[in-house]
């Protein structure tokens, strides 16, 4: 009877049978071959073409930004290599009218929706105008409080759930992310008030130094859905298709109201956590690298695109040219802002009246600047 | 006129304030139905529904999250936090991110956002409920900070508080909600933020104090007229920023204060209040400026804070040291 009793309630069973759902959705592999052709979302030509021309002009755009750290022309950089099809292709299935919530590795997102270049380049540099955005632009400045942003996604969908608006939250974060508290609040206040949220986890396998195994015992992070009641799937995350597929199925759910979705998009940042003195070979081994290399985003992609004829060489070396020309142009006018003064930060502290203490340093400050 | 207590007053507000801006939201951990754990909400979600008016589920950091993700679909969000005790569960979206949105987006995106929060001590609370963190946000720039002691203020300045265009952390003494009544308008009016009010006028020292504290201390100035000292007390109504202006004229009127506060002597607002007085005052004064405070230990439990809080026997103590100095 004992035994007849255990087995009907066998909590590591159940673990195991949701754990075991989370097989990783993949359309194209490691060859750019389609596997999964009952999934592939048939992108248009032209469409796939822009995919891709995204995905090279950021690997670029990351090359310069690192090489531009190190003459110390750009400040805080977090590299991105191996994690464009992530980034990017799930971002290929918003909208203008859709709000990001970025984490600080995903300026690419911002830039492809519509920020300017040379103010990604001024918030890296800790210049206040560089997040400054402009009126009309969908996006938080990056967030660094890891986690904070999935709770502020949740208070976005919500206002778009109020005001009526076909429109979604999409908010990233990484594998380490997903032990904060805020992400578990997050997506359990979007998940309690069905809210057009997407909640993307791009688990690059380290956080800062930290493996993914250290996080937690879960499995998958994507499971981590599953406990808020939200709809939830583990994406090959080097894969652009799968990615764009997944997050396009999620858009769709949000804006027909019904509620948010988890994605765990699997994948790998060659490069250091960020360019401040993080060395990875304190913890990756080389063999690491190339094991992942060997799946990279573009190579696939590429290969995919190549197969139906609609790639090649003179295209991809055409867009490595404008990435290059486009950096160089807003290096320069990021070069041209004005030098900070402290009145400047005082001014965009409050909406309206300063407060008298601020007003009375205000009158100091003005002073002492124009001298 | 109606015969309001504070907490009567506070719903009212809120009212007024759902009724003018549709884009006013009230929300918080059992502020629907049930009309929040003091009943400060009380019929808030029947009258104004289900949308504008609505319980949260029980995470603070996730209220302030989603108070910061309001404001940007242009929400003015009113957000209750049950305690504030449990400060620490949401500092990170009051002082990391609320107080800093309008910088961080280079004045793009203000947070008209009030965070209303029950605090203080003297009402046999669980552990973790009654602390004054009003010193910790007051601290943070970007932050207004506003303690009623009255239910008229309470109105007025809540009103002010919902309308402002950036965060205010507006706290309520728990031992104030029902202490006492009060003529109140119906109408809405406002009492601007930042303004401290004389309760009760004086020449011969100034007592300084917001929150519960003002009622201890004009206990003690009434038993001090008796012994033949006029005292005056200041009501400073917001603790942040200082209404330097008042407590100056205050003090060089009398040449004699002290600053009476219901937190520990190294958390509060006192200490600011006595750097003010030293940097614009110091020639005024007859007597070193003293402070009231609660003594440097955590809060004590429920049934030993009757002897830890400072009240009116402590400020006549103090008082008379500074009054015979």
């Amino acid at each position: 009877m004992a035994a007849k009793q255990a087995k009907q309630f066998d909590p590591v069973k159940t673990l195991h049978s949701i754990e075991e759902q989370f097989e990783m959705f993949q359309i194209l592999n490691e060859e750019g071959e389609i596997v999964n052709k009952d999934a592939d979302p048939n992108l248009s030509d032209d469409q796939l073409t822009e995919l891709m021309t995204r995905m090279v002009y950021t690997r670029i755009l990351d090359q310069r930004s690192i090489s531009l750290n190190r003459q110390g022309r750009l400040g805080f950089y977090a590299p991105t290599a191996g994690q464009e099809a992530s980034q990017l292709a799930s971002h290929f299935a918003l909208e203008k009218e859709d709000f990001i919530l970025p984490g600080y590795r995903d300026v690419p997102q911002l830039i492809f929706h519509g920020l300017p270049l040379h103010m990604a380049f001024l918030w890296s540099r800790g210049h206040y105008l560089g997040s400054a955005f402009p009126e009309g632009l969908n996006v938080l400045f990056p967030q660094i409080i890891i986690g904070a942003q999935y709770i502020q996604a949740a208070g976005v969908a919500l206002g778009f759930q109020k005001r009526g608006i076909k429109a979604v939250a999409m908010t990233y974060t990484g594998d380490g992310g997903t032990s904060q508290g805020d992400f578990y609040e997050g997506i359990n206040f979007a998940g309690a008030y069905r809210s057009p949220a997407i909640f993307v986890i791009q688990n690059n396998q380290y956080a800062i130094s930290t493996p993914r195994e250290m996080q937690t015992a879960a499995k998958t992070l994507a499971q981590k859905g599953i406990a808020a009641g939200i709809p939830s799937i583990l994406v090959d995350g080097m894969d652009a298709l799968a990615v764009y597929a997944a997050t396009r199925d999620a858009r769709e759910r949000a804006v027909n109201g019904e509620g948010p979705t988890l994605i765990e998009t699997m994948c790998y940042r060659y490069g250091p956590h960020t360019m401040a003195g993080d060395d990875p070979t304190r913890y990756r081994t080389s063999d690491t690298d190339t094991e992942w290399e060997k799946r990279d985003p573009l190579i696939r992609f590429r290969k995919y695109l190549e197969g139906k004829g609609i790639w090649n060489e003179e295209k991809e070396n055409e867009v490595i040219e404008r990435a290059k020309e486009d950096i160089k142009e807003a290096i320069k006018k990021a070069d041209a802002a004005p030098k900070q003064k402290v009145t400047d930060f005082m001014k965009i502290m409050y909406k309206g009246d300063m407060p008298s203490n601020l007003q009375e340093q205000f009158e100091l400050y003005t002073e002492k600047e124009s001298k | 006129m109606a015969q309001m207590t504070m907490i009567q007053a506070i719903t009212d507000a809120m009212r007024s304030e759902l009724k003018n801006d549709e884009n006013v939201l009230v929300f918080g951990e059992d502020v629907g139905v049930n009309g929040g754990v003091f009943r400060a909400t009380e019929g808030l979600q029947k009258e104004f529904g289900e949308e504008r008016v609505f319980d949260t589920p029980l995470a603070e950091s996730g209220i302030g999250g989603l108070a910061v993700g309001l404001t940007l679909t242009g929400f003015r969000p009113v957000m209750e936090i049950q305690f504030f005790g449990f400060l620490f569960e949401v500092i990170d979206s009051i002082s990391g991110q609320l107080a800093r949105q309008s910088f961080r987006t280079g004045g793009r995106f203000n947070a008209p956002v009030t965070i209303r929060s029950p605090f203080g001590g003297g009402v046999a609370t669980p552990e973790m409920h009654a602390d004054s963190f009003e010193g910790i946000v007051a601290s943070q720039p970007g932050l207004t900070v506003v303690i009623p002691s009255t239910p008229y203020d309470a109105k007025g300045l809540l009103i002010s508080a919902i309308r402002d265009e950036n965060p205010v952390v507006f706290l309520e003494h728990m031992k104030l909600y029902r202490s006492f009544r009060q003529e109140v308008p119906e109408e809405a009016y406002t009492i601007p933020l930042g303004k401290a009010d004389v309760k009760r006028e004086g020449t011969d020292l100034s007592i300084i104090t917001y929150g519960a504290m003002v009622h201890e201390s004009l206990k003690a100035a009434e038993a001090l007229e008796k012994e033949g000292h006029s005292v005056e007390v200041v009501d400073l109504r917001t603790v942040q920023p200082l209404d330097i202006e008042t407590i100056i004229a205050s003090v060089e009127k009398t040449n004699r204060a002290i600053v009476v506060q219901e937190a520990q002597k190294q958390a509060g607002i006192a200490a600011n209040v006595v750097s003010e007085i030293t940097e614009r005052a110091i020639l005024s004064l007859e007597a070193p400026v003293l402070r009231v405070t609660a003594p440097d230990t955590v809060y004590p439990f429920a049934q030993g804070e009757n002897a830890w809080l400072p009240d009116a026997k402590d400020i006549i103590e103090t008082a008379k040291k500074v009054l015979t100095f």
